[in-house]
């Protein structure tokens, strides 16, 4: 059995030896091109004119594009059609005005400085206030979900308070930037080779943008160096970029943004302005919540409505909210179009409602745990002998159930009781705290501070024709199986997770499997490696794919060996039908010389899913992944700066097909959760040029940042749900858990200057805690 | 700024001599003009730490330093290292930790905690967090390659013994 073995990342031995190969990494032909866009240096307005003499006349340069020198809009966007490739109308700072072709990456670079532009300038959108004004937004207006009637709720509350959070955007910062290289086939054939997490995408982008069908284009993707979602829409431009050159000059063109192009250029992480109202009883209880989110979505709409919706989704995060309303403007500002970024807008709701329970607890001065549980789903009502309860039963005394979402789901399975025990126990939480008081009471200048706090993130993409997913599986005659899927690997060990169904389902050894790149030649129509979906679709598709062959295989020896075939056994590498006992590879043998097929396809589709986003009505997810996380902090309230001393994190992965990888996916998403809330500051200037775009003046965590202290454990239970050998999907959920540090700090400046609520936003750079704890000491 | 220089150095283990650009950085010497694609550009201004290589013993950010500048150096990338066996047990052990992701740091992460552990006596865990915090990494979270590091320190300080 491979299944639920912590086995490392199957290219580990490739990416500790430096044989791992990146787009960057992969030899050229010879002629090949290289790309780079000149750039706007304006965030609003219209080219007027541009001379690219000079660009044409610097050292290796071989050609220029301008935007009428494309077959056509060359369109890049994942969703509107609203982002041409090249464009003499500027939208923001850094849009791609022309393409340099050149012999190297450096001359085209250089050469994409020197066009003389010049520029009709005009007044950038760039404010939450600048969008509202100018009513400058996507859909026709806000959207809007209700559940009861929040005015009259919130009226009859014993108890009300409103405020207001902002929290930033995030730039991704996948170590290996976007990258892409074509190379011309024959008769108008174009074999992408992309740093993407959609081939599917780039491959009907290039397409589309040279005119040709589908099937003219194949993109292939082995590895990215990171995504987070940052490679989900924002490599179309480059892939599409290469193609058009590959296909105008039929030389193989490559293209890859140095760090500051990457920052500049692509989007990021939503920033988001969360203004809140709240009613609740004397023990924290909420009665009603009215949300209004804002969010600056940037010049192009890509996928900014499903995130918006993603964060509307998980307003509630573990709470029920008896009567709600939730109110979202997805505006559009002169900026790079804010994008897909791990966790999809749903971090930004949660931290939402998280600062709700947490500004009650302040104001009832209540332990913000006792609030967080008070409102906490309905778990799974114990049934059976002993329990005194009759599940369901018409005359079980019980209160109304609080188990429904804002958006009509019925949340079952609710693990997070149990969990909070477990992890409020493990970590000791409840003495800390005290503790943490006591210190805190002898202390001048460094004051500490402890939160636990919950996720509950639901699983599917919202967008329910995305839950489908192909596989292509063979077995050759020697036993070794070739594993194929529409899953793409950026370091998450999709791949390796897949390999493991796959050889648990033929009871082979995870050496019998040979991985492959993700090829859209192989598997057609995929969706993107997006919404943690990876495995549970992949693996599923892969499993059919298997069971087919199996099948197929089995049939075969149970003729041959005078059993049924549901008797015939795949284990340990070997198969028994009848009385024969025959290797794995002697059984592919057979099979073959029997004339019997050992290459199939597979296909998933996500069940019992159905979903209008219009109304905010529906069952949009399959299941719902948990976790909780306690941190602990100090801040230092002279210089602001503060430290994260130590975090304990349970985290539920179902039945994990891995647990070794899973706990990589919680660990690192914690930390890239942490940043965002603690140090990671985008910052663009009044004339819309984002300032930080290069890690000199943006931060990400380095080990220094992580806790010292990090304890990390699995809630090993299976899901309820019939998902791929009943695990659950872990990419996205555990950089929620980073939401802890953020309310830890909140702890430690409420105790700094007691009696004012800390109103914390993020990033709690130092200079955000300095300033919040001088207005706190204003009153 | 088309200038060329020629340069012997030690690359590997084998003399090698190239002319090249002047301007042209070590990181994009080995990787262009050597094939040695294992040091990668992150984001060439020596803050990520992904083109970490060694120079004459020390570990060196390949995007800082211009290839010019490794005249008669020696120069050893993780290619090399690994052909040498040098760091076999740190890679053994970040492999066996899952200390690599999406692995795009992992070579100049190597270098550089092979350099902690050529130079000191058994570092603890807070010197090792110290020590590789010039390098990157955005998909782990740091704990595993801590824990990788750490136990190859003790596992060489007890063999020494």
């Amino acid at each position: 059995m491979t299944l639920g073995k912590p086995l490392p990342h199957d290219s580990a031995p490739l990416h500790v030896t430096g044989q791992a190969r990146y787009v960057d990494d992969i030899p050229l032909p010879a002629h090949a091109l290289h790309l780079a866009f000149g750039k706007a240096t304006i965030a609003k307005g219209r080219v007027t004119a541009i001379d690219l003499d000079p660009v044409r006349a610097a050292p290796g340069v071989v050609m220029v594009l301008g935007p009428a020198d494309l077959p056509g809009d060359c369109d890049t966007s994942p969703s509107a059609h609203d982002e041409p490739l090249l464009s003499d109308q500027v939208h923001f700072h850094g849009q791609p005005l022309f393409l340099v072709v050149a012999d190297s990456h450096l001359a085209a670079r250089r050469a994409a400085t020197i066009a003389r532009v010049t520029y009709e300038t005009e007044t950038p959108i760039l404010t939450i206030e600048d969008a509202l004004a100018a009513n400058a937004r996507f859909e026709d207006g806000p959207r809007i979900w209700t559940r009861g009637d929040v005015a009259a709720a919130l009226a009859a509350a014993p108890h009300h308070l409103e405020g207001r959070i902002e929290m930033g955007g995030q730039e991704h910062f996948y170590l290996e930037g976007q990258a892409a290289l074509a190379l011309p086939g024959e008769g108008g054939e174009v074999h992408v080779i992309a740093s993407t997490q959609h081939p599917t995408e780039v491959q009907h982008k290039v397409a589309h943008a040279l005119h040709v069908p589908m099937h003219k284009v194949r993109v292939e993707c082995r590895r990215m160096g990171g995504g987070f979602g940052g490679k989900e829409s924002q490599g179309n431009a480059l892939a599409i970029a290469c193609a058009v050159v590959a296909a105008q000059t039929g030389r193989p063109a490559k293209m890859r943004y140095d760090r500051d192009d990457d920052m500049i250029l692509t989007g990021k992480r939503h920033d988001f302005r969360i203004d809140y109202r709240a009613g609740f009883d004397a023990t924290g209880r909420l009665t009603a919540v009215d949300f209004i989110h804002y969010t600056r979505c940037g010049w192009s709409q890509d996928l900014s409505l499903p995130v918006a919706d993603r964060a509307m989704l998980h307003a509630d995060n573990a709470y029920f909210l008896p009567a709600v309303r939730i109110e979202s403007h997805r505006l559009r500002t002169n900026m790079a179009s804010a994008t897909a970024f791990r966790g999809f807008g749903g971090p930004q709701g949660v931290l939402g409602i998280e600062r709700v329970l947490d500004h009650v607890a302040h104001h009832l001065g209540l332990d913000p745990l006792a609030v967080r549980r008070a409102n906490y789903y309905d778990g799974p009502a114990p049934s059976g002998p002993g329990t005194g309860a009759r599940y369901g039963g018409p005359h079980s005394p019980s209160s109304p159930a609080r188990n429904t979402t804002p958006y009509g789901q019925t949340v079952t399975g609710f693990a997070l009781h149990d969990m909070t025990d477990a992890l409020a126990q493990s970590a000791d939480y409840a003495a800390r705290r005290a503790a943490i008081r006591d210190w805190n009471a002898d202390q001048p200048i460094l004051k500490r501070g402890i939160a636990l706090t919950p996720v509950k993130f639901g699983i599917s993409f919202t967008l329910t024709h995305l839950n489908q997913a192909g596989a292509l599986v063979h077995v050759y005659q020697d036993g070794s199986i070739h594993l194929n899927h529409g899953g793409t690997e950026m370091g998450q060990g999709l791949n390796q997770k897949v390999a493991q169904v796959a050889a648990d389902a033929f009871g082979v050894g995870i050496d019998a499997v040979q991985i492959t790149a993700t090829d859209t030649a192989k598997v057609p129509n995929t969706s993107a490696t997006a919404a943690s979906s990876g495995s549970d679709l992949n693996g599923m598709a892969v499993l059919a794919a298997c069971d087919t062959i199996r099948g197929r295989i089995a049939a075969c020896l149970a003729e041959l060996h005078q059993c049924a075939p549901d008797q015939v056994r795949f284990a340990d590498g070997h198969v028994k039908a009848g009385g024969a006992d025959m290797s794995f590879a002697e059984a592919a043998l057979t099979a073959y010389q029997n004339r019997v097929s050992l290459s199939a396809t597979g296909f998933y589709k996500t069940p019992d899913i159905s979903w209008d986003r219009i109304k905010g009505q529906g069952k949009p997810f399959y299941y719902f992944a948990y976790g909780a996380a306690v941190t602990e902090v100090v801040i230092d309230t002279l210089t602001g700066e503060n430290r994260l001393l130590r975090a304990d994190i349970l985290h539920d992965s179902g039945a994990s097909l891995n647990p070794a990888l899973d706990i990589g996916q919680v660990e690192g998403g914690y930390v890239q959760g942490a940043g965002w809330l603690t140090m990671e500051e985008l910052v663009w200037d009044d004339a819309g040029r984002l300032r930080t775009h290069a890690p000199a003046t943006y931060k990400i965590p380095a080990t220094s940042d992580t806790p010292p202290v990090f304890n990390v454990a699995l809630w090993d239970r299976a899901n309820p749900e019939a998902t791929v050998r009943r695990s659950k999907a872990v990419g996205e959920p555990p950089f929620m858990l980073g939401i802890s540090a953020l309310m830890a700090i909140s702890d430690a400046l409420a105790q700094a200057c007691p009696g004012v609520y800390p109103a914390l936003d993020a990033p709690a750079t130092p200079e955000r805690v300095l300033m919040t704890l001088r207005r706190m000491r204003a009153g | 700024m088309t200038g060329t220089i020629t340069i012997s150095l030690h690359l590997n283990g084998e003399a090698v001599t190239a002319t090249l650009p002047a301007r042209m950085s070590l990181v994009d010497f080995l990787r262009e003009t050597m094939g040695l694609t294992g040091a990668h550009v992150g984001c060439a201004h020596g803050v990520c730490g992904a083109c970490t290589v060694r120079v004459d013993g020390a570990a060196v950010r390949g995007c800082l330093m211009l290839a010019a500048q490794a005249d008669g150096a020696t120069v050893d990338t993780i290619e090399g290292l690994t052909d040498t066996g040098a760091i076999a047990d740190l890679q053994d052990a970040f492999h066996r930790h899952n200390a690599v992701q999406c692995g795009y740091c992992s070579p100049g992460m190597l270098i550089t905690a092979a350099d902690l552990l050529d130079r000191a006596t058994l570092p603890d865990r807070a010197e090792i967090r110290d020590h590789i915090s010039g390098n990157y990494c955005r998909c782990t979270g740091y704990q595993a390659i801590v824990d990788a590091i750490s136990e190859v320190a003790t596992a060489r300080t007890k063999g020494a013994a």
